[in-house]
């Protein structure tokens, strides 16, 4: 029982919200918003008590602490989601809907909870659609939208075609070995070419999720169609699920071909990084760009599985982490400019600064954190990726890292530029934030702060990526 | 019922079953066809499955157990992409992938 606690918790304020729902009123749905908020954050703290980790069900389900320290990262940076999003829930046209958000939300969250710990691949495969599914309704939350219910028509038939890749490779693995056990097919695998082939389809399928380069297209059009919270937790907290997943499949299940896909990724993760930044640049949209920048971040992620060993894993824990309070913190801003004030282009953030200077500061200090400046958290998580890919000798790799940082900072520098130098005849008007947006973007600013001056995180997780590895 | 039809016959028929399915999602401009490629290529790893099971691992019943959650989840996926194409009928009076390009960049 206790192993399972944080997907129980999840289920079980799940069906509290449904309850609530049931009975609430139909003009008082907003009423909702404060008990969800607040049972969210018990579930964080919960999850941070330490309790027994181990595998149930015959294997099909185990965590280790480094998983449960996955999840509580999954788990913060959903909190977050949700107070960002309050002040967009309260929208006229959300009015009826508020709930459904909450819990469409939580039911992702526990199917990623699931993909995470899970043991055999059709608890794997289960875990993946559950966090899928309901995001395509997230997607297409405004109805009255045809930009929403684009994006969610086109996240629903990619993500439905790359499972259906990913599945035709897990049958040709099932096929070969007779098993879909991590551990057994992992004994049994011997790189015949039937299992180098069932490879592929499985490393599509999860490019596709993750958005590496060749089969990133579908990503730029989702982020810019879906609701500006829902963008957030596409790029963050559902990119970062499956970035965990498909490192633990990769150091456990594939193993023996490590020399095989660290080239497909070594090439990969120069083509996602390189790409990502060259559209990222030409982008006016603030969603689109965030939505090309968090592509490029996944190639970065991709330097730290290559490294395959502790430190690697570590490294990617870390940047997940970090990557989670910078990007929320960003989106977290852009979502309530929108908000308030309908503007989505960057051109109309000239002048942004003397209207709202908190809020660009916060934008700043987001936007230095994705682009690696020292004094915050971004440095760090860049820094020990490129030494995570370094310490395997892929020099190359690293230098071409560093050159992408370098144009990443450019244009991350234009939005600051138009922000605090650039002079507007109309600049957004001032306005002011309510208590969950100070809030939400208050703990981004302290995540981004604190993760970048106490060592004590880093450590922390590498003591805890010791077994998995 | 399947003695004599050796195991390959299965796979061929999986494979061009999938083949035909991603050529159908690619080509085809009607979302509800695109739909019936996926079910065309997630039906086709259901044969590969039961298949393999019945003919390579009779001892062990994974591969049916995979079978049965995939034809699950395919209905899940189905019922919600039905629900957003119908949402999309009523704001475009159509369901051609040619109409979504409302945001070209």
């Amino acid at each position: 029982m206790l192993i399972m606690r944080h997907e129980l918790l999840l289920v079980t304020i799940t069906v509290i919200l449904l309850l609530v729902e049931i009975f609430l009123p139909h003009d008082k749905k907003h009423k909702i918003i404060l008990p969800a908020i607040l049972l969210m954050g018990l579930v964080t703290i919960a999850g941070f008590i330490p309790g027994p980790t181990g595998i149930l069900f015959g294997g099909m389900y185990g965590t280790s602490s480094l998983i449960l320290l996955m999840k509580n990262i999954l788990n913060i940076g959903v909190f977050i989601i949700f107070v960002q999003s309050v002040s967009w829930l309260k929208l006229e046209e959300q009015k009826e809907k508020i709930s459904e958000f909450f819990i469409l939300l939580l039911s992702t969250l526990i199917g990623m909870d699931y993909m995470i710990s899970s043991g055999d691949f059709l608890m794997f495969y289960l875990g993946l659609e559950l966090a899928t599914i309901p995001l395509a309704t997230l997607a297409a939350f405004e109805r009255y939208k045809e930009k929403s219910a684009e994006a969610g028509v086109k996240l629903i038939f990619t993500s439905a075609l790359s499972s259906g890749i990913l599945l035709y490779g897990l049958s040709m693995i099932y096929g070969t070995t007779g098993t879909v056990y991590f551990p057994e097919v992992s004994a049994a695998y011997t790189a015949a070419p039937l299992q180098i082939l069932a490879f592929i389809f499985f490393f599509a399928g999860m490019a596709f999720k993750i958005s590496l380069v060749p089969f990133h297209l579908w990503a730029a059009d989702v982020y810019e169609g879906a609701p500006i919270n829902v963008t957030s937790y596409l790029s963050v907290i559902s990119k970062g699920a499956a970035a965990f997943i498909f490192m633990i499949i990769l150091y456990t299940v594939f193993n023996k071909i490590a020399l095989m896909w660290r080239d497909v990724i070594y090439v990969i993760a120069i083509l996602t990084m390189t790409l990502g930044n060259l559209f990222a640049m030409r982008q006016r949209n603030i969603k689109r760009f965030l939505a090309f920048s968090s592509i490029a971040q996944a190639g970065f992620i991709l330097l730290g599985i290559i490294g395959q060993s502790q430190l690697g894993m570590t490294t990617v824990v870390y940047f997940v982490l970090i990557y989670i309070f910078s990007n929320l913190g960003a989106f977290g801003v852009a979502a309530i400019i929108s908000n308030k004030t309908g503007k989505e282009s960057i051109d109309d953030y000239d002048g942004f600064y003397r209207t709202n200077p908190l809020l660009s500061l916060t934008m700043m200090l987001a936007l230095f954190s994705l682009a690696g400046i020292p004094p915050v958290a971004g440095f760090f998580g860049k820094f020990f990726l490129f030494a995570s890919a370094a310490k395997q000798g892929m020099y190359i790799l690293v230098f071409i890292a560093v050159l992408n940082t370098i144009i990443s900072l450019y244009y991350y520098l234009l939005v600051i530029k138009a922000m605090f130098l650039n002079r507007s005849d109309q600049p957004i008007g001032y306005f002011k934030s309510d208590g969950y947006t100070k809030f939400g973007l208050a703990m981004c600013v302290a995540g981004i702060i604190i993760i970048g001056l106490a060592s004590p995180v880093y450590e922390f997780i590498l003591k805890l990526s010791y077994g998995l590895y | 019922m399947f003695e004599g039809v050796p195991l390959n016959w299965f796979l061929i028929t999986a494979t061009l079953m999938f083949f035909i399915g991603i050529y159908g999602f690619l080509v085809r401009k009607n979302l509800i066809t695109m739909l019936m490629s996926l079910e065309l290529i997630l039906n086709s790893v259901n044969i590969n499955f039961v298949a393999f099971n019945k003919l390579l691992y009779p001892q062990h019943l994974e591969g049916m157990f995979f079978t049965v959650f995939i034809i699950a989840v395919a209905a899940a996926e189905a019922s919600v992409a039905i629900a957003i194409i119908i949402n999309i009928y009523r704001r475009l009076v159509n369901i051609d992938v040619e109409n979504m390009n409302e945001m070209k960049n």
